[in-house]
């Protein structure tokens, strides 16, 4: 059965720009940054120091706690340890290496073991050590979610739902090696061992669906769900809700209500971690959007500025206007295009100036489109006056931390109102309010 | 290059507040089309008074306060325009554009501008011109009909009795009353528009619609129950009032349910002011009754928590 999350919109898909048959060639860069924090936890410590020579494939970063270790991706030299601009937004310490371009690698410990044979607490222990984190944007260590899953939940999501417009990272992967997302998935499945488990898609990627269902037929137990496209299909909480109608309460995890949800590029990722004993040094990234001279796929190395894609891919319009990590709808805008790709980029958007922008005087005329839209079932229009009149009580009283800022309120608003904006101040001052 | 940094989402639909304005306008067309076929050209006079009025109003407020000028919102067209229908053919110019005038400055721009005023501009400004001019608002003219002064099918349904015209008539138009009430079909069309341009939701006229034609087909007040809920759908300015003025987003309550409540609340006032009130017509006093209840709809009928059950306290 088939249900349905509230609400939603519908963007231009704008996936055609970038979606080839397969990835372009590596990039390789001259020089790598790669940030101790690319996970939601705590940041690693160098394990190496400047001068030292490091391997392909070796770890140079890790630490206790909620947290993952980084690898150096390329061989070559430490040059500096250093805070460096990460794609988040501040300055995180980074260990900067120059490539010898020798490629010179590790000894990968691959695996041939049955799936159903594997000691899950090895498998846990490769997850970690492969540093592999939640790989669809939220970067939640992978380990520490599949343990707090183990015998709490009935149903494993693969998400290739790809919601946002331009992206077609998790498209390309699925086009290209649905093989290695569709053992990586029966790896978790015999840790996790769920009633159901299924791979989610958008019915917007006929390509990657037949490619899919080509293999099917050596994975009986994986049930392909093809779902409606709309955007945030692809979000955690409206996704559970499409595939099994339980919502996750406020505040809570996927697991209070027996799921847990992986990126597919996350599943690729522990597939060739433990077949291949690979650690996560490259991943695929989109490069599009109109300001881009040639929109393509790569597949990159961890750590490869983005001023090297951007080059790569023919550069930019002179009137560009923005240049973001991630997706058009939640994306981050960057302003130093040095900042490196870690492992949740899965996208390196450049726009032109939005006609539709941000409207000088914004007026709002209660339409109520907002809340037609909005798929927490907030109510966008009351939450934006009450941020601009301060009132906190309010505020509460409207669950304004439900929002995720989605952006389908704002991208609906025929007043161009800046509402994300506005609620991303109310959350913060809640939050303030809430400490002292 | 200079990269601007602005927060998410980074794109936007290409929805306008202006666009949904003149999606307003265009539905209001065919009824505004039968009004001038059926009552005359003067309806056109009046139609284009009452926006040039309205249009002047906001443009001299800016002028004069000093304030930004939202002309260019399309705001007051609609405003005029929906004045104009709510007036009969006949009524003087100069009353149109005082109305009109009133409509803007006082009830919304006073009130704190689009999407702030309390009260449907048009459906106050009605309100008072038929205290002040009562009778201009009351003498209605029909082509083919000697002079002027026709009643209306809803005066001989005060009696109670059913009208002398015929249901098709009523229907389609051809019969006394205002510019742009007259046509039930003209209006439908009109709804079928904004709902399929999403300018509307089809809550609130449904459920006003649905109440009026429940409650008048129980408390049927001729023999003929099934014609009389017919008569008094397509009587007066319910059609005008159930797809236009109640659906108007400042004054009507934007949760799904609140509407619907609001469309049940619209239908039972304006059977009772049908039934009980000293006019005949009760539309324009219904909802502006409602428009009163709009936020306090809004505050109890507040979506569902994602993740919470009903009735239970997150």
């Amino acid at each position: 059965m088939k249900h349905l999350f509230f609400g939603g919109i519908h963007p231009a898909y704008r996936k055609e720009m970038s979606a080839k048959s397969t990835p372009s060639d590596p990039v390789i860069p001259k020089q790598v940054i790669i940030p101790l924090s690319q996970h939601i936890g705590a940041p690693c410590e160098p394990l190496v120091k400047v001068g030292d020579k490091v391997l392909r494939g070796q770890k140079i970063g890790d630490g206790e706690g909620l947290c993952v270790p980084v690898h150096a991706s390329v061989s070559g030299t430490v040059v500096a340890i250093e805070p460096r601009p990460h794609p988040g937004g501040r300055m995180v310490n980074a260990i900067v290496i120059d490539n010898d371009y020798q490629d010179t690698t590790i000894d990968y410990k691959t695996s041939d073991i049955p799936a159903d044979q594997m000691d899950p607490d090895e498998v846990l222990h490769t997850i970690r050590e492969a540093g592999i984190v939640g790989m669809g944007g939220a970067a939640f260590p992978g380990n520490v979610k599949a343990l707090s899953s183990m015998g709490h939940v009935d149903t494993l999501i693969a998400n290739a739902c790809e919601c946002e417009p331009y992206i077609t990272a998790d498209d390309t992967l699925l086009r290209t090696n649905p093989d290695h997302v569709l053992e990586g998935m029966m790896i978790l499945y015999h840790i996790l061992k769920p009633e159901r488990i299924v791979l989610a898609v958008e019915d917007n990627k006929k390509e990657a669906i037949e490619k899919v269902k080509t293999l099917l037929g050596g994975f009986p137990a994986i049930e392909l769900l093809v779902l409606p496209t709309r955007y945030p299909q692809g979000s955690e909480k409206q996704l559970i809700q499409s595939v099994t109608g339980r919502q996750v309460p406020p505040g809570k995890l996927p697991v209070s209500v027996g799921c847990a949800v992986f990126n597919v590029s996350t599943f690729a990722a522990i597939y060739r971690a433990v077949r291949l004993g690979m650690p996560v040094i490259q991943r695929i990234v989109t490069v599009s959007g109109e300001a881009i001279n040639t929109p393509q796929n790569f597949i990159v190395r961890i750590g490869t500025p983005f001023r090297d894609l951007i080059e790569t891919a023919d550069g930019l319009n002179e009137r560009t206007e923005r240049v973001i990590s991630g997706g058009p709808m939640m994306g981050i805008a960057q302003s130093d295009l040095s900042v490196p790709v870690i492992k949740a980029t899965n996208s390196i958007l450049c726009l032109l100036k939005d006609r539709n922008g941000a409207a000088e005087n914004p007026v709002c005329l209660r339409c109520g489109k907002c809340i037609s839209v909005c798929p927490m079932h907030l109510q966008p229009l009351y939450m934006y006056r009450y941020v601009n009149a301060q009132r906190l009580d309010q505020l509460e009283r409207l669950n304004i931390m439900d929002c995720m800022e989605c952006g389908s309120c704002a991208f609906t608003c025929p007043g161009k109102l800046p509402l994300v904006e506005r609620f991303r101040k109310g959350k913060q001052e809640l939050r303030e309010a809430k400490n002292k | 290059m200079n990269l601007t940094v602005a927060s998410s989402p980074h794109i936007r639909g290409d929805f306008r507040s202006s666009r949904l304005m003149l999606d307003v306008c265009i539905a209001l067309l065919p009824a505004l089309a039968v009004g001038t076929w059926v009552l005359g050209v003067r309806s056109l006079l009046v139609t284009v008074v009452s926006i040039a009025a309205a249009v002047g109003a906001e443009w001299l407020y800016s002028l004069l306060t000093k304030k930004r000028n939202t002309v260019l919102d399309c705001s007051a067209i609609v405003t005029g325009m929906l004045l104009a229908m709510t007036l009969p053919a006949t009524v003087p110019v100069y009353q149109v554009a005082l109305g009109s005038a009133f409509a803007i400055i006082v009830v919304k721009l006073l009130a704190g501008g689009l999407g702030q005023n309390i009260f449907n501009p048009a459906l106050t400004a009605r309100a008072l011109m038929m205290v002040i001019w009562p009778a201009s608002l009351t003498r209605f003219n029909a082509l083919g009909v000697d002079g002027v002064s026709a009643a209306t099918p809803l005066h001989h349904m005060v009696m109670p009795a059913l009208p002398e015209e015929s249901l098709m008539d009523m229907f389609l138009g051809n019969i006394p009353g205002c510019i742009g009430e007259i046509s039930a079909i003209a209006l439908l069309l009109g709804g079928v528009y904004l709902v399929v341009r999403k300018v509307i939701s089809a809550r609130i006229p449904v459920a006003y619609l649905a109440t009026v034609a429940v409650l008048t087909l129980i408390f049927h007040k001729t023999d003929a129950p099934l014609q009389w809920m017919l008569y008094n759908l397509f009587g007066g300015g319910l059609m005008l009032g159930a797809i236009f003025m109640a659906t108007d987003y400042a004054t009507s309550p934007v949760t799904p349910n609140g509407q619907i409540l609001y469309g049940i609340g619209c239908g039972a006032l304006t059977v009772v002011f049908r039934y009980f009130g000293l006019f005949p017509e009760g539309v324009t006093y219904a909802i502006l009754l409602m428009n009163a209840l709009t936020w306090a709809l809004d505050r109890c009928t507040a979506p569902r928590r994602f993740g919470v059950k009903k009735g239970a306290k997150a």
